[in-house]
């Protein structure tokens, strides 16, 4: 297949970029999920073995990863709900910008309050 | 390319005889729809309530596990997760790996993955037991027997 610089089907603003971000945030999400049922599944060792391992995620490196992961979740959520909406709501299209600036402000106003009560688990002990 | 796009009014005979592609887009959106409730229901019970992650350990997730709600939740969102994350990297896989045969080993490794880690997160679902006779007692929930 030529690779041509034939002009390119990336148009920039919040259509490609949400869905740039939809991609970053889904596979960093796959990839957690491999390790996220696979240490859950040392509860079917041991309950020494699951606590172990649980216990090295218990400091503030992977407390601030968590935030990171929570993040990209909730973004993912958002971002997912309004392609829907983009698919079956009549005016979805029309509205795609707008419910992306609605996107990115739930994503501010769930992460405020869940950063502060996360971190002062993580670092009040 | 095996999977290129047919021409737009290409009669519906010369297409591909399945729905497959239209089946999977749908299963996304479902499966996002639920996942949305799922996940956000598992972090905030165990990440924003009581004392968020410290709580967690063994007894911690026996105790939600003699529950069959968080059987059921924890299964629902295992399964639905899986096949939703897996389709998600197949898109990501045809998206980008241009060579057929990079494209058929990434989504055979894909594939096993997934397989592996349902079939081990539902046995484990399905055999758990919160109550292991040769645990130490401390580490295990409060209503387990004292031995």
């Amino acid at each position: 297949m030529p690779k041509a610089p034939a002009g390119t089907l990336y148009r920039g603003r919040e259509g490609m970029w949400s869905w740039v971000a939809h991609r970053v945030t889904g596979i960093g999400i796959f990839f957690f999920l491999f390790a996220h049922i696979l240490d859950t599944a040392l509860v079917r060792v041991s309950p020494e073995a699951y606590n172990e391992v649980i216990a090295t995620y218990k400091n503030p490196i992977v407390g601030l990863m968590e935030v990171g992961l929570v993040g990209a979740i909730v973004f993912h959520a958002f971002n997912g709900l309004r392609i829907v909406l983009v698919d079956f709501w009549s005016k979805g299209p029309r509205y795609q910008k707008q419910m992306f600036a609605a996107v990115l402000g739930l994503w501010v106003l769930l992460m405020v309050p869940f950063v502060i009560r996360h971190l002062s688990h993580v670092f009040g002990g | 390319m095996t999977s290129t796009i047919p021409a737009p009014r290409t009669p519906r005979r010369l297409r591909g005889r399945t729905n497959t592609e239209l089946y999977a887009w749908m299963f996304m959106r479902a499966s996002g729809v639920l996942l949305v409730v799922l996940i956000f229901g598992h972090l905030f019970v165990n990440l924003v309530t009581g004392d968020g992650i410290n709580a967690l350990d063994f007894a911690f997730v026996a105790g939600k596990w003699a529950d069959p709600l968080w059987q059921v939740w924890d299964l629902l969102m295992l399964w639905l997760a899986m096949l939703h994350g897996t389709n998600g990297l197949r898109t990501v896989i045809n998206d980008y790996a241009e060579r057929d045969q990079l494209r058929l080993w990434l989504k055979v490794g894909l594939y096993t993955a997934t397989t592996i880690t349902i079939v081990l997160g539902t046995l484990v679902i399905f055999t758990f037991d919160p109550c292991p006779p040769d645990a130490a007692a401390e580490l295990l929930p409060s209503f387990c027997p004292v031995p």
